[in-house]
Protein backbone atom coordinates (compact mmCIF):
# COMPACT_ATOMS: atom_id res chain seq x y z
CA UNK A 1 0.00 0.00 0.00
CA UNK A 2 1.63 3.16 -0.71
CA UNK A 3 2.15 5.90 1.85
CA UNK A 4 -1.32 7.46 2.95
CA UNK A 5 -1.39 11.14 3.57
CA UNK A 6 -3.44 11.95 6.73
CA UNK A 7 -6.30 13.92 4.51
CA UNK A 8 -7.14 11.04 2.74
CA UNK A 9 -6.90 8.51 5.86
CA UNK A 10 -9.21 11.14 8.30
CA UNK A 11 -11.49 12.21 5.44
CA UNK A 12 -11.68 9.75 3.09
CA UNK A 13 -13.93 7.04 5.03
CA UNK A 14 -16.70 9.52 5.12
CA UNK A 15 -18.01 9.98 2.06
CA UNK A 16 -15.11 7.90 -0.84
CA UNK A 17 -14.64 4.63 1.46
CA UNK A 18 -17.52 5.40 3.64
CA UNK A 19 -17.82 1.57 5.22
CA UNK A 20 -21.26 1.71 5.66
CA UNK A 21 -22.11 3.09 2.50
CA UNK A 22 -19.32 1.53 0.10
CA UNK A 23 -18.41 -1.63 1.96
CA UNK A 24 -21.80 -2.19 3.64
CA UNK A 25 -20.24 -2.69 7.23
CA UNK A 26 -21.79 -2.54 10.59
CA UNK A 27 -25.22 -2.47 9.37
CA UNK A 28 -26.89 -4.44 12.54
CA UNK A 29 -26.19 -1.39 15.08
CA UNK A 30 -27.03 0.98 12.46
CA UNK A 31 -30.66 -0.80 12.62
CA UNK A 32 -30.96 -1.12 15.82
CA UNK A 33 -29.91 2.62 17.75
CA UNK A 34 -30.79 5.29 14.87
CA UNK A 35 -34.37 6.14 16.04
CA UNK A 36 -33.40 9.12 18.24
CA UNK A 37 -30.51 11.46 17.40
CA UNK A 38 -29.03 11.57 20.74
CA UNK A 39 -28.47 8.28 21.03
CA UNK A 40 -27.36 7.48 17.49
CA UNK A 41 -24.62 10.50 18.69
CA UNK A 42 -23.20 8.27 21.29
CA UNK A 43 -23.18 5.69 19.79
CA UNK A 44 -21.19 7.47 16.84
CA UNK A 45 -18.68 8.76 19.81
CA UNK A 46 -18.32 5.55 21.52
CA UNK A 47 -17.29 3.56 18.03
CA UNK A 48 -15.08 6.43 16.87
CA UNK A 49 -13.49 6.46 20.59
CA UNK A 50 -13.54 2.10 20.13
CA UNK A 51 -11.90 2.04 16.44
CA UNK A 52 -9.45 5.03 17.11
CA UNK A 53 -7.72 3.48 20.51
CA UNK A 54 -7.69 -0.15 19.01
CA UNK A 55 -6.17 0.26 15.70
CA UNK A 56 -3.68 2.15 17.73
CA UNK A 57 -2.91 -0.60 19.79
CA UNK A 58 -2.97 -3.44 17.58
CA UNK A 59 -0.82 -0.93 15.27
CA UNK A 60 2.00 -0.90 18.24
CA UNK A 61 1.95 -4.11 18.40
CA UNK A 62 1.35 -5.30 15.25
CA UNK A 63 5.73 -6.30 15.22
CA UNK A 64 4.87 -8.59 18.19
CA UNK A 65 1.73 -10.22 16.99
CA UNK A 66 2.51 -13.97 16.12
CA UNK A 67 0.40 -14.53 12.76
CA UNK A 68 -1.19 -17.67 14.78
CA UNK A 69 -3.41 -15.71 17.41
CA UNK A 70 -3.48 -12.12 15.43
CA UNK A 71 -7.28 -11.95 15.10
CA UNK A 72 -7.52 -13.29 18.43
CA UNK A 73 -5.44 -10.88 19.70
CA UNK A 74 -7.26 -7.76 17.88
CA UNK A 75 -10.18 -9.26 19.41
CA UNK A 76 -9.06 -9.27 22.59
CA UNK A 77 -7.88 -5.28 22.52
CA UNK A 78 -10.94 -4.55 20.73
CA UNK A 79 -13.22 -6.23 23.35
CA UNK A 80 -11.32 -4.72 25.83
CA UNK A 81 -11.91 -1.36 24.49
CA UNK A 82 -15.43 -1.78 24.48
CA UNK A 83 -15.77 -2.74 27.86
CA UNK A 84 -13.81 0.65 29.09
CA UNK A 85 -16.14 2.39 26.74
CA UNK A 86 -19.01 1.23 28.54
CA UNK A 87 -18.24 1.15 31.71
CA UNK A 88 -17.41 5.49 31.06
CA UNK A 89 -21.05 5.47 29.58
CA UNK A 90 -22.31 3.96 32.66
CA UNK A 91 -20.55 5.98 34.91
CA UNK A 92 -21.64 9.51 32.96
CA UNK A 93 -24.30 8.88 30.54
CA UNK A 94 -26.65 6.92 32.61
CA UNK A 95 -29.64 7.08 30.58
CA UNK A 96 -28.02 6.79 27.37
CA UNK A 97 -25.95 4.17 28.13
CA UNK A 98 -29.40 2.11 29.17
CA UNK A 99 -30.76 3.00 25.98
CA UNK A 100 -27.87 2.30 24.28
CA UNK A 101 -27.94 -1.54 26.39
CA UNK A 102 -26.75 -4.10 24.63
CA UNK A 103 -25.78 -2.46 21.95
CA UNK A 104 -22.42 -0.80 23.34
CA UNK A 105 -21.31 -4.39 23.96
CA UNK A 106 -22.42 -5.44 20.45
CA UNK A 107 -19.37 -2.74 18.99
CA UNK A 108 -16.89 -5.35 19.63
CA UNK A 109 -18.94 -7.73 17.18
CA UNK A 110 -19.04 -4.56 14.61
CA UNK A 111 -17.24 -5.60 11.54
CA UNK A 112 -16.11 -2.00 10.84
CA UNK A 113 -13.37 -1.92 14.70
CA UNK A 114 -12.68 -5.83 13.53
CA UNK A 115 -11.38 -4.86 9.80
CA UNK A 116 -9.78 -1.59 10.20
CA UNK A 117 -7.44 -3.76 12.77
CA UNK A 118 -6.85 -6.38 10.50
CA UNK A 119 -7.32 -3.96 7.13
CA UNK A 120 -5.35 -1.32 7.86
CA UNK A 121 -3.60 -1.25 11.54
CA UNK A 122 -1.59 -5.05 11.09
CA UNK A 123 0.12 -2.64 8.22
CA UNK A 124 0.55 1.16 9.31
CA UNK A 125 2.46 3.26 12.34
CA UNK A 126 0.34 3.92 15.39
CA UNK A 127 -0.93 7.63 14.57
CA UNK A 128 -2.13 6.69 10.66
CA UNK A 129 -4.08 3.88 12.62
CA UNK A 130 -5.34 6.07 15.23
CA UNK A 131 -6.47 8.41 12.51
CA UNK A 132 -7.69 5.96 10.42
CA UNK A 133 -9.98 4.63 13.04
CA UNK A 134 -11.00 7.99 13.81
CA UNK A 135 -12.05 8.46 10.30
CA UNK A 136 -13.71 5.06 9.74
CA UNK A 137 -15.83 5.83 13.11
CA UNK A 138 -17.02 9.40 11.74
CA UNK A 139 -17.84 7.13 8.43
CA UNK A 140 -20.20 5.44 10.52
CA UNK A 141 -21.33 8.16 12.45
CA UNK A 142 -22.35 10.35 9.37
CA UNK A 143 -24.70 7.29 8.35
CA UNK A 144 -25.59 7.09 11.98
CA UNK A 145 -26.77 10.37 12.03
CA UNK A 146 -28.61 11.19 8.30
CA UNK A 147 -30.57 7.70 9.31
CA UNK A 148 -31.50 8.90 12.93
CA UNK A 149 -31.94 12.57 11.67
CA UNK A 150 -35.37 11.34 9.35
CA UNK A 151 -36.44 8.31 11.83
CA UNK A 152 -36.60 10.93 14.44
CA UNK A 153 -38.61 13.31 12.69
CA UNK A 154 -40.81 11.41 10.76
CA UNK A 155 -41.31 8.61 13.45
CA UNK A 156 -41.15 10.65 16.57
CA UNK A 157 -41.63 14.37 15.02
CA UNK A 158 -38.73 15.98 16.98
CA UNK A 159 -35.15 16.59 16.95
CA UNK A 160 -32.39 15.93 19.44
CA UNK A 161 -35.66 15.25 22.40
CA UNK A 162 -37.52 18.53 20.78
CA UNK A 163 -40.77 18.18 19.17
CA UNK A 164 -41.01 19.82 16.25
CA UNK A 165 -44.08 18.49 14.35
CA UNK A 166 -46.77 18.44 17.29
CA UNK A 167 -48.03 14.78 17.17
CA UNK A 168 -51.85 13.94 17.09
CA UNK A 169 -51.48 12.26 20.41
CA UNK A 170 -50.48 15.35 21.84
CA UNK A 171 -53.16 17.44 20.71
CA UNK A 172 -51.03 18.46 17.35
CA UNK A 173 -51.50 17.91 13.82
CA UNK A 174 -48.99 15.40 12.82
CA UNK A 175 -49.95 11.46 12.40
CA UNK A 176 -46.20 9.94 13.04
CA UNK A 177 -44.95 7.08 10.86
CA UNK A 178 -44.54 4.07 12.73
CA UNK A 179 -42.38 2.38 10.62
CA UNK A 180 -39.75 4.81 11.04
CA UNK A 181 -39.66 3.45 14.56
CA UNK A 182 -38.51 0.20 13.10
CA UNK A 183 -35.37 -1.06 12.20
CA UNK A 184 -36.38 -1.71 8.63
CA UNK A 185 -37.22 1.41 8.05
CA UNK A 186 -33.34 2.22 8.33
CA UNK A 187 -32.36 -0.48 5.51
CA UNK A 188 -34.57 1.93 3.24
CA UNK A 189 -32.70 5.23 4.17
CA UNK A 190 -29.68 3.78 3.65
CA UNK A 191 -30.63 2.18 0.48
CA UNK A 192 -31.06 6.06 -0.63
CA UNK A 193 -28.18 7.21 0.76
CA UNK A 194 -26.21 5.01 -1.16
CA UNK A 195 -28.03 5.98 -3.83
CA UNK A 196 -27.48 9.33 -3.77
CA UNK A 197 -24.10 9.04 -2.42
CA UNK A 198 -23.07 7.01 -5.71
CA UNK A 199 -25.20 9.20 -8.29
CA UNK A 200 -22.02 11.70 -6.69
CA UNK A 201 -19.55 9.69 -7.23
CA UNK A 202 -20.56 7.06 -9.94
CA UNK A 203 -17.01 4.95 -9.87
CA UNK A 204 -18.40 3.52 -6.30
CA UNK A 205 -21.08 1.90 -8.38
CA UNK A 206 -20.24 -2.31 -9.30
CA UNK A 207 -19.82 -4.24 -11.79
CA UNK A 208 -22.91 -6.45 -11.59
CA UNK B 1 13.98 -11.39 19.71
CA UNK B 2 13.02 -15.42 19.24
CA UNK B 3 11.18 -16.50 16.65
CA UNK B 4 7.83 -14.29 16.13
CA UNK B 5 5.92 -17.53 15.38
CA UNK B 6 7.36 -20.02 17.80
CA UNK B 7 5.25 -21.62 20.55
CA UNK B 8 7.08 -19.88 22.88
CA UNK B 9 7.04 -16.56 22.35
CA UNK B 10 2.99 -16.93 20.70
CA UNK B 11 2.42 -18.45 24.74
CA UNK B 12 4.14 -15.07 25.82
CA UNK B 13 2.69 -12.52 23.81
CA UNK B 14 -0.84 -14.10 24.88
CA UNK B 15 -0.25 -14.17 28.69
CA UNK B 16 1.32 -10.79 28.30
CA UNK B 17 -1.84 -9.65 26.38
CA UNK B 18 -4.25 -10.62 28.46
CA UNK B 19 -2.77 -9.42 31.77
CA UNK B 20 -2.67 -5.94 30.40
CA UNK B 21 -6.01 -6.12 29.00
CA UNK B 22 -7.59 -7.07 32.05
CA UNK B 23 -5.19 -4.90 34.09
CA UNK B 24 -7.28 -2.08 32.17
CA UNK B 25 -10.21 -3.62 32.28
CA UNK B 26 -10.63 -3.64 35.90
CA UNK B 27 -8.82 -1.04 36.73
CA UNK B 28 -11.72 1.40 35.01
CA UNK B 29 -14.64 -0.66 36.58
CA UNK B 30 -12.88 -0.37 39.84
CA UNK B 31 -12.26 3.17 39.37
CA UNK B 32 -15.87 3.88 37.58
CA UNK B 33 -17.92 1.49 39.78
CA UNK B 34 -19.04 4.41 42.81
CA UNK B 35 -19.92 7.13 39.71
CA UNK B 36 -22.08 4.18 38.12
CA UNK B 37 -23.76 3.15 41.93
CA UNK B 38 -24.55 6.68 42.39
CA UNK B 39 -26.01 7.03 38.80
CA UNK B 40 -28.00 3.51 39.44
CA UNK B 41 -29.67 4.94 42.82
CA UNK B 42 -30.10 7.96 41.73
CA UNK B 43 -32.13 6.51 38.35
CA UNK B 44 -34.13 4.52 40.76
CA UNK B 45 -35.52 7.39 43.27
CA UNK B 46 -36.09 9.49 40.03
CA UNK B 47 -38.28 7.11 38.82
CA UNK B 48 -40.07 6.84 42.38
CA UNK B 49 -40.63 10.12 42.63
CA UNK B 50 -42.09 10.02 39.24
CA UNK B 51 -44.24 7.48 39.97
CA UNK B 52 -45.28 9.18 43.01
CA UNK B 53 -46.01 12.91 40.87
CA UNK B 54 -43.68 14.12 43.59
CA UNK B 55 -41.35 15.89 40.64
CA UNK B 56 -44.16 17.26 38.34
CA UNK B 57 -46.56 18.61 41.75
CA UNK B 58 -43.57 20.04 43.65
CA UNK B 59 -41.42 21.63 40.30
CA UNK B 60 -43.83 20.98 37.74
CA UNK B 61 -41.39 19.06 35.55
CA UNK B 62 -40.53 15.43 35.21
CA UNK B 63 -37.82 13.37 37.71
CA UNK B 64 -35.48 12.90 34.71
CA UNK B 65 -34.94 17.03 34.54
CA UNK B 66 -34.77 17.23 38.08
CA UNK B 67 -30.97 17.82 39.51
CA UNK B 68 -29.12 15.99 42.20
CA UNK B 69 -29.81 17.99 44.81
CA UNK B 70 -33.60 18.43 44.26
CA UNK B 71 -33.40 14.63 44.02
CA UNK B 72 -32.30 14.39 47.18
CA UNK B 73 -34.26 17.16 48.92
CA UNK B 74 -37.43 15.66 47.35
CA UNK B 75 -36.62 11.99 47.98
CA UNK B 76 -35.73 12.91 51.86
CA UNK B 77 -39.86 12.55 51.92
CA UNK B 78 -39.79 8.97 51.02
CA UNK B 79 -38.82 5.90 53.24
CA UNK B 80 -37.82 2.45 52.45
CA UNK B 81 -38.80 -0.79 53.96
CA UNK B 82 -38.60 -4.72 52.83
CA UNK B 83 -41.90 -6.37 53.26
CA UNK B 84 -42.32 -10.32 53.14
CA UNK B 85 -45.13 -10.59 50.74
CA UNK B 86 -46.65 -14.13 51.88
CA UNK B 87 -47.42 -12.73 55.52
CA UNK B 88 -47.32 -8.72 54.85
CA UNK B 89 -45.19 -8.41 57.43
CA UNK B 90 -42.23 -5.98 57.70
CA UNK B 91 -38.16 -7.62 57.41
CA UNK B 92 -35.89 -6.43 59.96
CA UNK B 93 -32.61 -8.85 58.93
CA UNK B 94 -32.12 -7.40 56.03
CA UNK B 95 -31.10 -4.35 54.87
CA UNK B 96 -33.22 -2.20 52.35
CA UNK B 97 -30.20 -0.79 50.47
CA UNK B 98 -28.53 -3.72 49.78
CA UNK B 99 -31.30 -6.03 49.18
CA UNK B 100 -31.94 -6.45 45.27
CA UNK B 101 -35.10 -7.75 44.49
CA UNK B 102 -34.41 -8.98 41.10
CA UNK B 103 -31.58 -10.70 42.00
CA UNK B 104 -33.79 -12.51 44.36
CA UNK B 105 -36.00 -13.84 41.93
CA UNK B 106 -33.38 -15.59 40.12
CA UNK B 107 -32.55 -17.07 43.21
CA UNK B 108 -34.46 -20.48 44.56
CA UNK B 109 -34.30 -19.92 47.85
CA UNK B 110 -35.15 -16.52 47.92
CA UNK B 111 -38.24 -16.69 45.65
CA UNK B 112 -40.97 -18.59 45.38
CA UNK B 113 -42.77 -20.28 41.83
CA UNK B 114 -45.90 -18.33 40.63
CA UNK B 115 -48.25 -21.14 39.81
CA UNK B 116 -51.54 -21.20 38.18
CA UNK B 117 -51.64 -17.47 38.91
CA UNK B 118 -55.53 -15.40 38.65
CA UNK B 119 -53.63 -12.73 36.51
CA UNK B 120 -50.25 -13.90 34.52
CA UNK B 121 -47.99 -11.90 34.61
CA UNK B 122 -45.78 -14.47 32.72
CA UNK B 123 -42.67 -15.00 34.75
CA UNK B 124 -41.93 -18.61 36.17
CA UNK B 125 -41.00 -16.82 39.82
CA UNK B 126 -40.91 -14.01 41.93
CA UNK B 127 -39.18 -12.55 44.61
CA UNK B 128 -40.28 -13.58 48.54
CA UNK B 129 -39.47 -10.31 49.99
CA UNK B 130 -39.74 -7.01 48.14
CA UNK B 131 -38.81 -3.68 48.80
CA UNK B 132 -41.94 -0.72 49.34
CA UNK B 133 -41.52 3.22 49.25
CA UNK B 134 -43.59 5.19 51.69
CA UNK B 135 -43.52 8.75 50.94
CA UNK B 136 -44.77 11.20 53.83
CA UNK B 137 -45.33 14.91 53.99
CA UNK B 138 -42.35 17.26 55.30
CA UNK B 139 -42.29 17.16 58.85
CA UNK B 140 -45.30 14.94 59.32
CA UNK B 141 -45.38 11.10 60.08
CA UNK B 142 -48.43 10.65 58.41
CA UNK B 143 -48.10 8.26 55.33
CA UNK B 144 -49.44 10.19 52.33
CA UNK B 145 -48.36 7.56 49.17
CA UNK B 146 -47.09 3.92 49.52
CA UNK B 147 -45.07 2.83 46.26
CA UNK B 148 -44.96 -0.81 44.99
CA UNK B 149 -42.82 -2.36 42.31
CA UNK B 150 -44.31 -4.29 40.02
CA UNK B 151 -43.26 -5.97 36.66
CA UNK B 152 -44.77 -8.71 34.21
CA UNK B 153 -44.52 -9.60 30.39
CA UNK B 154 -45.21 -7.25 27.47
CA UNK B 155 -44.78 -8.30 24.31
CA UNK B 156 -40.99 -8.55 23.85
CA UNK B 157 -39.71 -7.92 27.43
CA UNK B 158 -40.52 -7.56 30.68
CA UNK B 159 -41.73 -3.92 32.15
CA UNK B 160 -40.35 -3.22 35.39
CA UNK B 161 -42.31 -0.39 37.00
CA UNK B 162 -43.29 1.53 40.40
CA UNK B 163 -47.59 1.48 41.23
CA UNK B 164 -48.04 4.70 43.60
CA UNK B 165 -51.36 4.20 45.80
CA UNK B 166 -53.23 7.20 48.01
CA UNK B 167 -52.89 6.21 51.32
CA UNK B 168 -56.68 4.67 51.61
CA UNK B 169 -54.80 2.16 49.70
CA UNK B 170 -56.95 1.54 46.70
CA UNK B 171 -57.11 4.40 44.80
CA UNK B 172 -54.14 4.86 42.33
CA UNK B 173 -51.63 8.05 42.57
CA UNK B 174 -49.86 6.73 39.74
CA UNK B 175 -48.10 4.13 37.65
CA UNK B 176 -44.32 4.42 35.61
CA UNK B 177 -42.46 2.03 33.67
CA UNK B 178 -38.81 2.30 33.63
CA UNK B 179 -37.54 -0.29 32.39
CA UNK B 180 -39.26 -2.12 28.67
CA UNK B 181 -38.08 -2.54 25.69
CA UNK B 182 -41.70 -2.71 23.58
CA UNK B 183 -42.15 -1.25 20.39
CA UNK B 184 -41.26 2.09 20.13
CA UNK B 185 -44.59 4.60 19.36
CA UNK B 186 -47.07 1.41 20.49
CA UNK B 187 -46.14 -0.64 23.42
CA UNK B 188 -43.19 1.80 24.23
CA UNK B 189 -46.54 4.38 24.69
CA UNK B 190 -46.80 3.18 28.01
CA UNK B 191 -43.89 6.17 28.75
CA UNK B 192 -46.54 8.47 26.96
CA UNK B 193 -47.19 11.37 30.07
CA UNK B 194 -50.80 11.69 28.62
CA UNK B 195 -51.44 8.13 29.31
CA UNK B 196 -49.86 7.84 32.15
CA UNK B 197 -51.76 10.96 33.36
CA UNK B 198 -54.96 8.64 33.04
CA UNK B 199 -53.93 6.11 35.89
CA UNK B 200 -54.07 8.73 38.28
CA UNK B 201 -57.32 8.72 40.37
CA UNK B 202 -58.26 5.07 39.52
CA UNK B 203 -60.00 2.54 41.77
CA UNK B 204 -57.64 -0.32 41.78
CA UNK B 205 -60.31 -2.73 43.76
CA UNK B 206 -63.59 -3.09 43.16
CA UNK B 207 -66.70 -3.55 44.89
CA UNK B 208 -65.89 -6.81 46.13
CA UNK B 209 -62.40 -5.99 47.18
CA UNK B 210 -61.02 -8.11 43.50
CA UNK B 211 -58.25 -6.10 41.62
CA UNK B 212 -60.20 -4.21 38.88
CA UNK B 213 -58.02 -1.61 36.81
CA UNK B 214 -57.35 -2.25 33.66
CA UNK B 215 -56.32 -0.62 30.04
CA UNK B 216 -59.76 -0.84 28.08
CA UNK B 217 -59.33 -2.48 24.46
CA UNK B 218 -60.07 0.94 22.44
CA UNK B 219 -61.21 4.01 24.94
CA UNK B 220 -62.06 3.79 28.46
CA UNK B 221 -65.71 3.16 28.48
CA UNK B 222 -66.65 7.22 30.51
CA UNK B 223 -68.58 5.94 33.62
CA UNK B 224 -66.04 3.79 34.30
CA UNK B 225 -63.54 4.24 37.60
CA UNK B 226 -61.30 1.31 36.70
CA UNK B 227 -60.12 1.65 33.30
CA UNK B 228 -57.49 3.68 31.34
CA UNK B 229 -57.56 4.07 27.44
CA UNK B 230 -55.53 1.44 25.35
CA UNK B 231 -53.10 2.29 23.78
CA UNK B 232 -53.62 1.35 19.81
CA UNK B 233 -51.82 -1.27 17.86
CA UNK B 234 -50.43 -2.93 21.31
CA UNK B 235 -52.89 -5.24 22.41
CA UNK B 236 -50.47 -7.43 24.17
CA UNK B 237 -48.89 -4.87 25.90
CA UNK B 238 -51.76 -3.67 27.26
CA UNK B 239 -53.02 -7.20 28.35
CA UNK B 240 -49.42 -7.28 30.57
CA UNK B 241 -49.60 -4.24 32.13
CA UNK B 242 -53.53 -4.76 33.25
CA UNK B 243 -52.24 -8.57 34.18
CA UNK B 244 -49.21 -7.10 36.08
CA UNK B 245 -51.30 -4.47 37.95
CA UNK B 246 -54.02 -6.80 38.88
CA UNK B 247 -51.88 -10.01 39.86
CA UNK B 248 -49.71 -6.94 42.26
CA UNK B 249 -52.68 -5.58 43.76
CA UNK B 250 -54.05 -9.23 44.60
CA UNK B 251 -53.66 -12.10 47.05
CA UNK B 252 -50.59 -13.67 45.45
CA UNK B 253 -48.97 -9.62 45.37
CA UNK B 254 -49.25 -7.54 47.31
CA UNK B 255 -52.53 -8.16 48.82
CA UNK B 256 -51.60 -9.42 52.28
CA UNK B 257 -48.79 -6.64 53.08
CA UNK B 258 -51.76 -4.14 51.71
CA UNK B 259 -54.06 -5.58 54.18
CA UNK B 260 -51.40 -5.38 57.21
CA UNK B 261 -50.90 -1.74 55.99
CA UNK B 262 -54.64 -0.87 56.43
CA UNK B 263 -54.89 -1.54 59.66
CA UNK B 264 -51.87 0.20 60.74
CA UNK B 265 -53.00 3.31 59.06
CA UNK B 266 -56.18 3.03 60.37
CA UNK B 267 -55.70 1.22 63.22
CA UNK B 268 -55.82 2.94 66.74
CA UNK B 269 -56.25 6.24 65.94
CA UNK B 270 -53.47 7.45 68.23
CA UNK B 271 -52.00 7.93 64.86
CA UNK B 272 -48.92 9.16 66.41
CA UNK B 273 -47.61 5.96 67.82
CA UNK B 274 -47.58 3.28 65.27
CA UNK B 275 -46.12 5.58 62.64
CA UNK B 276 -43.34 6.42 65.70
CA UNK B 277 -42.72 2.59 65.35
CA UNK B 278 -42.29 2.65 62.01
CA UNK B 279 -39.34 5.47 62.21
CA UNK B 280 -37.65 4.07 65.11
CA UNK B 281 -37.88 0.39 63.27
CA UNK B 282 -36.21 2.05 59.98
CA UNK B 283 -33.46 3.59 62.16
CA UNK B 284 -33.19 0.42 63.93
CA UNK B 285 -32.29 -1.25 60.76
CA UNK B 286 -28.90 0.34 60.42
CA UNK B 287 -27.59 -0.45 63.92
CA UNK B 288 -28.91 -3.99 63.57
CA UNK B 289 -27.74 -4.30 59.94
CA UNK B 290 -23.75 -3.24 60.85
CA UNK B 291 -23.05 -6.78 62.56
CA UNK B 292 -25.25 -8.75 60.20
CA UNK B 293 -24.46 -7.88 56.85
CA UNK B 294 -21.69 -10.44 56.30
CA UNK B 295 -24.48 -13.92 56.76
CA UNK B 296 -27.16 -12.03 55.77
CA UNK B 297 -25.75 -10.74 52.35
CA UNK B 298 -25.08 -13.22 49.95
Amino acid sequence: MAKSSVTKVLFGPIFDNNPIALQILGICSALAVTTSINVSVVMSIAVVAVVAFSSAAVSAIRHYIPSSIRIIVQMTVIASAVIVVDQVLKAFLYDISKQLSVFVGLIITNCIVMGRAEGFAMKNGVWMSFLDGIGNGLGYGMVLLFVAFFRELFGSGSLFGYELLQLDRNGGWYNPNNLMLLPPSAFFIIGILIWLIRLNKPEQIEES
Amino acid sequence: MPQRDSIGFTVLVATVLCVVCSLAVSAAAVALRPLQEQNKVLDRQRNILDAAGLAMGEFGRGASELSKTQIDELYSRVSEKLVDLETGEYVTDLDPKEYDAREAAKKPDMSVEITDPQFDIGVPRREKIARVYFVKNPGSDAIQQVVLPVYGKGLWSTLYGYLALKNDLETIEGLTFYEHAETPGLGGEVDNTKWKAQWVGLALYNDEGVPAAEVAKGPAPEDSEYAVDGLSGATITCRGVTNLVRYWAGPNGYGPFLGQLNKEISGDATVAEPERNIESGVEQYDIDNAGEKEPVGE
